[in-house]
Parts: C-alpha cells; structure tokens; sequence
C-alpha cells in the first residue's frame, strides 16, 4: 500500500544483501538490533556488543550506499535479565554509536518490562543531556510487569513520537514463559486518542484484526481495550436482536 | 458499646482526621486500598464460601497491608456474593494496626455494624456516583436522594466515632452518560465531605480514564477548594489504562490507591460470552509501580503474590495481576534449575 513502510531485521551483510536483491519486493527499511548489556549480547547473538556494532556497520554501508533506511534497537535498556538493573550510562554510547552509523531512528527497548515511568525519565533525560535528540527515538516497551502504558506516557511526556507495539499484544516474554511480552498495540492508541494524539489508525479495525491473528493462532487476545470493545458488540448485537424480535 | 469501645473508636477517628488533615502531600508513603474481599468478589460470578472469605483475609492481613474491605451491609437478595458479611466479619483474626472496612449503604447498615461491636468494622464506607442515570439505574434514586441517605448513616457514624470513607463512581465517564464533566464530581465530593467523610475514593467505575482526563479532574477538584490528601484514587483497568493514571494521580500529590490482589472482580458494565472485561487493577501490578516510583507502601510483593494465587485457585479463574504471572513463572524456573542442579551434583 502506498505510503506504507514494510520493514525487515537484517541481522548481517548476507541479510541486507537477500534484502536488495529481492528489488521492489524487499523491504522499503531495515532494522539491526543491538543491546545495552553485554551477557545480554552475548548469550542473543553470541558476541560482545563491540562485535556486534561492527557487524552492523558492514550493513549499514550497504545500506547507505542503496538509499534503504536503517532503523537501529536498543534492547535492555532499563533491565536485563543477567545483569538486572542497567544504566543510562551504558545505553547512550549504543545509541550514538548507531546513530552515527547513519540509523534514521534508535528504538529503546525495555525488553524485561522492569521499567517504570521514573527509570524511563532517568533513561532518557540522560540521553537527551548527552546531545541526542529526542526526535531520533522511539520507544518498546514490554508490558511484562503491566507497566508498559505508563511508561509510554511518560515517554510521550518527554517528547518521544514514536512507540513501537504488537497488535492483540502478540509475543510473550522469552525470558519469564507465560509472562507478557510486547504492548498491545489497541491499548496503545487508546492511551494516544486519550491523550488527544492524532494517530490516524482505526482502532475498530485493528481489533478486528487482532481478533483474526488470535484466532489464527489459538491464544488470548492480550489487548484489554480489544476484550472490552468485543464485549460491547457481543452487548449491542444481543441488545439488536431482542429488540428486533420484541418488535 | 462499652467504654473501651468508645475509646478506642475515638483513637481511631481521630488518627484518621490528623493523618488526613496534614499538610503535606509530597510525603513518600502511599497507602493501598485493598478491596478484593468485597469490590473484587462481588464482581466475580463464583459464590464463595465463608471460610474461605476469612481466609483470604485473613492471608491479607499478613501482607503488610493496612486497609481492607471485607464485605457490604447490603441485602443478600440484590448481592448474594456479601449475604455473609456478619458471619465474615465474627470470623476473621483481627491484626492490630490493619483496619478492617465495610460498606454501608443505609442507616439498617451502619446499625447492624454498631451492633457487632469489636465483631464489626473499623470504618465504613459509603457510595455515590457522579453521574444521575447511573445512581438511578444503580441504587434507583438520584444523587440528591443518596446524599440525604447517607447523611442520616454519617450522623449516626459520627455520633459513636465511626470513621466513614466516601466513594464516588464515575467521575471520568458512565456507561449510560458517556463522558462526566468535573462540575459534576466536585459537588459530591464536596457533600461526602461535609458529612463527615475522612476520604474520599474517586472511582473511574468503566476505566476510561487516560492520564490527560485524571489530570484534569484533580485539577478541577483542587481548584475547587479541597484538599488532595482528602482523595484517594479507584482506577479500573478496562481499557488497561489504570497504572499510567494511578501515576499521573500519585504526581498531582494522591497518596491512597484502591486496587485488587490478582484484580479480582470484573466488569459489569462489559460482559461478553467469553466472560466480562477487566475491572479492578490488580494491587500486585500496583505495587509494583509504586516501588518502581520510590514510594514506601509497607506491603511485601511476594506475599501478595501468594495471596492472589490463593484466591484465583479458588475461584477457578486466570490471575489478572502481570507482576504476578511474571513472578509466578520466574519461580517456576527457578525451582526447575534449583532441581536441575542438585540432580547433576
């Protein structure tokens, strides 16, 4: 669909370059993951995150080279689940390494869902205090320990335009089975209309296909605006139906 | 009542004034509200047994939390779920410092609490709604009418010592109404208060509250002339909402949340074939906002955890508290490494 971005993880050189070759159907941007923990890169990838920046360079001069954006992740931002708590200290030189290597935008990710809104303000007053802009990052939150919508407001609070989620809350957590993962995405905009942002998504038709990918897959649908607009048109088309028939 | 009663009523009531009277709101410690027991098992379709009642309190008790709401004075034909409420009360261990609650809504109420003596409540509480199609379709009288009922049921409470907390539902939307205006919250507040109420729990009773809309009542009703540590805050998590707007409420100076181990109780408002929507937030995921924000609560993470596993046991239902399940599935693989471990020693 014009003006839709379809995008596409290229880890290394041999993804980006199965990317390019696939022409107008590959992907319109592509994205490299790195990580504010070292034991968090290394037991993911394998390898420090030094190496792993490398990698990514290889990649992202491919890229620049084919006009295809970058976007770069951050995962464990607040937290990781070897080391526990993480500084802003250790994200900030992530975040301007990828950024320099020419990422459009950094997304933060909070990948163990630790954050609250104050470790989020922490996080990023300082990676605005280290020069970075606000408007080159987005936000991830995982919704892991039911913190997640706060903490986009308050990563809206501080400027951030941009917040990363999974339609019907798709994707638990890898790191606690069973535990939540990624934000619905239907929880997400209500929070934004809300707040009186504009979005220009139909929330109706994301439930709607929330409710096909669950159904799909055989899981609950993790979004809570989703269960309770569903709710409501189970309520309504009863409602209908008793009242076409009292008739 | 006998003397000491009376006494210790008056201890009670007045720790309760000067606590709430003081001036400052930027303090560290937030108080929760825990209203399972009552809020959260009369939304929930599963009639519970007695003992089990007191039992779940009882676990309560022993969590670090300070105030519970155990059950209603209201008639076993409208809410069966709280038909046992004197019995529940006779029952459970009464933990020094804890004050155990009741809801009221009339003066028959309030005098079968009185009649319990130390089998009775610490406090009572009281509901009102902002909005009219709701306190008629609810309790089927206006508001105006509710307010003179409550009244006559503060009187009594004042005359023997009884502290008395006031809840208002809808203060952000109705389910018949739609959106409520702040002008509309602020002169039932303001009654609850002038009848003597110690606090007052703002109830988003659909949960479609987002941090802008709580902003702005606690604005209005600040800007009214009372005082925010008259308040306290009762999010529903509907829409999932209520952690980001129990963070705005505690920035604007709120220093008492109402939530629900495991997030017992539903909505009644959103019932759909697979079962309703959310209702209550789950005190556990509040918990952990709080600890996250610096706040002292007083209350331990892990026993709250047990306790809501407990009771989702019993009522055969999922546990609706995230904190919970994450914490309940790191222990599980924990044990499974622990085992692991010992096996290849």
């Amino acid at each position: 669909i014009p003006g839709i971005r379809y995008s596409a993880l290229t880890p290394n050189v041999q993804g980006i370059n199965r990317v390019l070759s696939l022409g107008n159907k590959g992907a319109d941007e592509i994205a490299i993951f790195s990580a504010a923990s070292e034991s968090f890169s290394k037991t993911n990838i394998n390898c420090s995150i030094e190496t792993s920046l490398q990698r990514f360079s290889e990649v992202t001069q491919i890229s620049s080279q084919n006009n295809l954006p970058v976007r770069g992740y951050v995962s464990c931002v607040i937290g990781c689940p070897y080391e526990g708590k993480i500084k802003p200290s250790q994200v900030i030189p992530v975040v301007q390494k990828l950024l320099d290597m020419g990422c459009y935008e950094i997304s933060l990710g909070d990948t163990i869902g630790v954050g609250t809104p104050k470790s989020i303000k922490e996080l990023l007053q300082a990676i605005q205090s280290s020069g970075i802009s606000i408007n080159k990052l987005a936000i991830h939150c995982h919704d892991t320990y039911g913190q997640a919508i706060a903490n986009i407001a308050q990563a809206l609070d501080m400027g951030i335009r941009c917040v990363d989620s999974s339609v019907a809350g798709l994707g638990g957590c890898p790191y606690a089975k069973g535990a939540s993962g990624n934000v619905a995405t239907e929880d997400v905009l209500y929070l934004l209309e809300g707040l009186g942002y504009e979005t220009g998504v139909d929330l109706n038709r994301l439930i709607d296909v929330g409710q096909f990918i669950t159904n799909v897959l055989k899981r609950e649908n993790m979004s809570k605006v989703a269960r309770a607009i569903l709710c409501k048109r189970q309520d309504d088309t009863k409602t209908t139906a008793k009242n076409s028939t009292t008739k | 009542m006998s003397s000491r009663m009376i006494f210790r009523r008056i201890i009670q009531y007045n720790i309760m004034n000067r606590r709430h009277n003081s001036s400052s709101s930027k303090n560290n410690f937030v108080r929760i509200f825990e209203v399972g027991p009552r809020d959260g098992l009369q939304n929930e379709k599963t009639q519970v047994p007695t003992p089990i009642k007191v039992e779940f309190v009882n676990r309560l008790s022993r969590t670090g939390l300070k105030f519970i709401e155990v059950t209603s004075f209201v008639s076993p034909k409208w809410v069966p779920q709280m038909g046992d409420h004197v019995e529940v009360l006779a029952a459970i261990d009464r933990i020094p410092g804890i004050r155990y609650s009741a809801l009221t809504p009339n003066v028959q109420g309030i005098n079968r609490v009185l009649s319990l003596g130390n089998k009775g409540a610490d406090e009572i509480a009281i509901f009102s709604a902002a909005s009219e199609s709701f306190s008629k379709t609810n309790i089927n009288c206006s508001i105006e009418t509710s307010l003179q009922r409550f009244s006559e049921v503060t009187q009594i409470s004042s005359q023997n010592n009884l502290p008395v907390r006031g809840y208002v539902s809808c203060v952000i939307g109705c389910p018949y109404e739609g959106k409520i205006k702040p002008s509309q919250v602020i002169p039932v507040v303001q009654k609850l208060l002038d009848m003597g109420c110690y606090e007052i729990s703002l109830g988003d009773t659909i949960g479609v509250g987002t941090p802008k809309s709580i902003k702005e009542l606690l604005q209005a009703i600040q800007s009214s002339g009372i005082s925010i540590n008259k308040l306290a805050i009762h999010c529903h998590d509907t829409y999932g909402q209520a952690i980001a707007n129990i963070a705005q409420a505690l920035d604007m100076g709120i220093r008492c949340v109402d939530s629900s181990v495991a997030g017992l109780g539903g909505c009644p408002y959103a019932k759909g074939a697979s079962g309703s929507a959310s209702g209550n937030v789950a005190t556990e995921d509040v918990l952990y906002l709080l600890e996250g924000l610096g706040y002292e609560t007083g209350v331990d993470l892990n026993r709250l955890i047990d306790v809501g596993q407990f009771i989702t046991n019993v009522l055969k239902r999922e546990n609706m508290s995230k904190v919970a399940r994450a914490i309940l599935c790191k222990r599980q693989d924990d044990t499974k490494t622990t085992a692991k471990n010992s096996t290849t020693k």
